[in-house]
């Protein structure tokens, strides 16, 4: 495979190209509402309508508006098709004939697709996933072969230090640091892994991201493997997302089919294979200490770092992990500089962001917005407002480890630093717009529930402590507990989130802490009285029976102690007294 | 090797390169509250009760798995560190059964040792009351999951001395749970060497030596009848 092969390949598609477009979304949302049926009752109507020859039915990625699926977009008419039925097809087949018709469609110009700015989902919902020939046509791996034939590796990091790319998986660590930390430390062996554990609640990006446009992540797998010196790559994706596998593993075979992946690529000295490991169901995998124990065939529990996995990482070799969506914009950024990608975005937060839009909101999908886009403007006016005609109460973001962000806050731009000086996080790009019919303690209530039953055991403070708060967050939904409950509540929150040992139980604590700052009172309105007259925390009067009587018995022993110290003491100094 | 020298609560330490916090706060006399951690097999940073203050650093960090380096200046007792101490405490004696009174292990037990050292005389959280079963069908040990606190010191001990690998943890959680082999009972997991590794490491009653329990206190009415009857009988006389 040479450059030249790879221009081939793109001319013979761009030549082959049929003069309609029929964009049917296979990705896994609109593949549950049938979009199977509608994509082969299309071909069959095309077929029956004797336009074969210009009119192309194409299985595509995510079309954004998964709430409206099945989705099918007409090109070049600009038209896009909701809840399509398998017997709309003949319908939609005979517009293109220019018969007049009267099927559910939306407007493109809305909001929710023009305010987005697609650079990771440039390619989903236009190219066929389970083509790489689709790909190369979008200059796919154009930017792999350029890094691999003019770039030194140093030269690859730099680039990337200079875009300003942040890990995208919810830390937000820098991505060209931490490919430099990885290529700068020695080793015979380095592995390359993406992180496609997505886990969160209500999080769809990365898997839509895989179903969509594969070769994208695992182009971007080879650049980052040249970069830090690996040989081997592993994509550790969840079971539950057998889609993604599936079209995974088509992509890495054509990859290696074609030599873009392999021993050699592009006629280098490069070699470069990617394996598959499949999750198998436990959310802390997603953990990356955790997730390499997995990969090494161990039980998903994390470790302490350092050592980081740059260091020591898998079988103990330096490893680089990053995830689906920071390697999905390193294509991007080699294709068209790392400058145009430092353009996009805020100061401290560059380029752009997927976010999955659920929950009480109109239009539900999948949106790609530069950083720094307010929350309001997502939520509003490309979500549309709240359903039902309820109002927005708040917005969660960053799944069980993330935080509200209530109305009064909602002008708030999506960045690192402004979502955490709110108590949330960026996250993974879970996005779940609440309403006034959502009780906020029982959202934290439902977090700490996932996180009890996502905890590995491994360490204290999560796996007993995330039992105890969900215990009294439960307590205060049945109205059965007190304001002390309630300060138990915070310092058990507290502890968690400082002493746990690995991200889950550090954020554990988050949605609570988060709803607790914002919507105390709603805390404070199923709260009862102590049984034990008012609370005062000083005042230890107000201790019950049995706590008092402790405190007396260790007030009284303390006071013992001390006496006989003194006393030992007054002993020592007057021995040699009366000696002489 | 070259030594480095920091500080631990204020006094000058000097230690070896890539000894740990913990080591050096022991040869420097100062005692840190460990649980998970056993001298002879390596530290997984689990209980969190080893927790300690580096300054400059945001996060506390366990003592048993971080190295020291030359400068660091180190707390292992503050406010801060001895109430979330506390809190874990009382969190992991509300999490299964610990009932001193009836447990093969009181007065040799590591939990009931630092609960008295950490002075954690009562229990802010509600007991659990989980049910959890007792494994009994070794010949010589048996595994009350009751009195586990999960440090997986039995875990290690089993894999990297005996090299057995017999023990292992399964389920997530608060379900987690110490098993033998594939989930099997004891008398069945083959690889299982019968060395007593596991007992020994145990901190708590969790793993026992058969015959040591409450429960298997039993009788032998039969004796009472004999020292009764023994003289009448003529049984005391040994035959000629």
């Amino acid at each position: 495979m040479t450059l030249n092969d790879l221009h081939l390949i793109q001319a013979r598609e761009l030549a082959g190209k049929k003069k309609i477009i029929l964009r049917c979304c296979m990705a896994a949302g609109c593949m549950s509402s049938g979009s199977a049926n509608v994509k082969q009752r299309l071909e069959q109507a095309v077929a029956e309508a004797g336009l074969g020859q210009e009119v192309e039915v194409r299985g595509v990625g995510c079309l954004k508006l998964c709430c409206e699926g099945p989705l099918v977009q007409a090109d070049p008419q600009e038209v896009l098709y909701i809840k399509v039925t398998p017997e709309n097809a003949p319908t939609i087949v005979a517009t293109l004939r220019g018969e007049p018709a009267d099927l559910p469609q939306t407007d493109l110009n809305a909001p929710f697709f023009k305010r987005q700015l697609s650079v990771v989902l440039a390619n989903s919902g236009v190219i066929d996933p389970e083509r790489i020939e689709d790909y190369i046509a979008a200059e796919g791996y154009q930017a792999l072969h350029e890094v691999l034939t003019e770039a030194t590796p140093t030269e690859v990091v730099e680039t990337m230090v200079r875009s300003g790319l942040r890990g995208r998986g919810g830390a937000g660590f820098s991505t060209g640091i931490k490919w430099g930390t990885v290529a700068k430390t020695p080793g015979s062996r380095k592995y390359v892994i993406c992180n496609a554990d997505e886990g969160d609640p209500g999080a769809f990006m990365d898997r839509s991201v895989l179903e969509s446009d594969p070769h994208s992540v695992l182009e971007g797998m080879a650049i980052a493997a040249y970069a830090v010196g690996a040989d081997q790559g592993f994509i550790y994706v969840r079971a539950e997302y057998p889609l993604a596998i599936s079209r995974l593993q088509i992509a890495i075979k054509q990859a290696k089919q074609l030599g873009v992946l392999g021993s050699g690529i592009f006629e280098s000295p490069f070699n470069f294979s990617i394996d598959i490991r499949i999750g198998a169901g436990a959310f802390v995998c997603g953990e990356e200490t955790a997730l390499m124990a997995s990969v090494e065939g161990k039980r998903g529990t994390p470790r302490p770092r350092p050592p980081f996995p740059a260091e020591s990482g898998l079988w103990g070799c330096p490893t680089l992990i990053n995830n689906v969506e920071t390697l999905a914009n390193v294509p991007p950024i080699y294709r068209k500089g790392a400058a145009w990608f430092a353009g996009i975005g805020t100061e401290k937060s560059k380029g752009t962001k997927v976010f999955a839009l659920a929950g009480r909101v109109k239009n539900t999908g999948l949106i790609e917005v530069p950083m720094g886009t307010t929350v309001r403007t997502i939520v509003e006016e490309m979500g549309g407002g709240a359903t039902g005609g309820g109002h927005i109460k708040a917005v969660q973001t960053g799944g069980p480890s993330g935080g509200c962000i209530p109305l009064p806050h909602l002008d708030t731009p999506v960045d690192y630093e402004s979502l955490g000086r709110l108590g949330s996080i960026m996250g993974s790009g879970g996005m779940i717009v609440m309403d006034d019919t959502t009780h906020m303690v029982d959202v934290a209530r439902f977090f700490m529930e996932f996180c009890m039953d996502e905890s590995c055991g491994k360490c204290v403070p999560c796996r007993t402590g995330t039992v105890q708060m969900h215990h009294l967050l439960c307590k205060i939904m049945a109205r059965k507990a007190t304001p002390r409950d309630l300060e138990k509540l915070q310092e058990l929150c507290d502890m968690v989130k400082h002493t746990s040992l690995c991200g889950l139980g550090q954020t554990a604590p988050n949605p609570t802490l988060s709803t607790l700052r914002f919507f105390r009172h709603e805390y404070e309105a199923l709260l009862q009285p102590d049984t034990f007259g008012p609370h005062r925390t000083a005042d230890h009067a107000s201790l019950p029976a049995a706590e008092t009587t402790l405190l007396h018995l260790r007030q009284t022993y303390r006071a013992r102690a001390v006496e006989a110290t003194t006393r030992a003491a007054a002993e020592t100094t007057t021995t040699p007294t009366t000696a002489k | 090797m070259a030594a480095k020298t920091l500080t631990i609560d204020g006094r000058q330490v000097s230690a070896e390169e890539g000894a740990t916090i913990l080591q050096a706060a022991e040869e420097a006399g100062a005692k840190i509250p460990t649980l998970c951690h056993l001298d002879g097999i390596y530290d997984v940073g689990a209980c969190r009760l080893c927790l300690v203050e580096v300054a400059g650093v945001p996060k506390l960090l366990p003592a048993c798995t971080t190295k020291v380096a030359e400068g660091m200046d180190v707390r292992t007792d503050s406010e801060r560190i001895r109430s979330y101490r506390r809190i874990n405490f009382e969190l992991l004696l509300a999490e299964r059964n610990h009932i001193c009174a009836v447990c093969v292990a009181n007065g040799h037990c590591e939990l009931q040792t630092l609960a008295y050292s950490l002075g954690v005389d009562h229990v802010r959280y509600d007991y659990r009351f989980p049910r959890w079963e007792v494994d009994t069908t070794h010949s010589l040990f048996g595994m009350d999951h009751n009195r586990c606190v999960l440090c997986s010191r039995c875990v290690r001990v089993c894999w990297h001395i005996e090299g057995a690998g017999t023990k292992n943890v399964a389920g997530r959680g608060a379900q987690s749970r110490i098993i033998t082999d594939l989930n099997m009972p004891w008398k069945h997991a083959d690889s299982c060497t019968s060395c007593g590794k596991c007992v020994q490491a145990c901190p708590t009653g969790a793993l026992f030596h058969k015959g040591s329990t409450v429960g298997e206190m039993e009788r032998d009415r039969s004796k009472l009848e004999f020292i009764v009857t023994a003289r009448e009988k003529g049984q005391w006389i040994a035959p000629d």
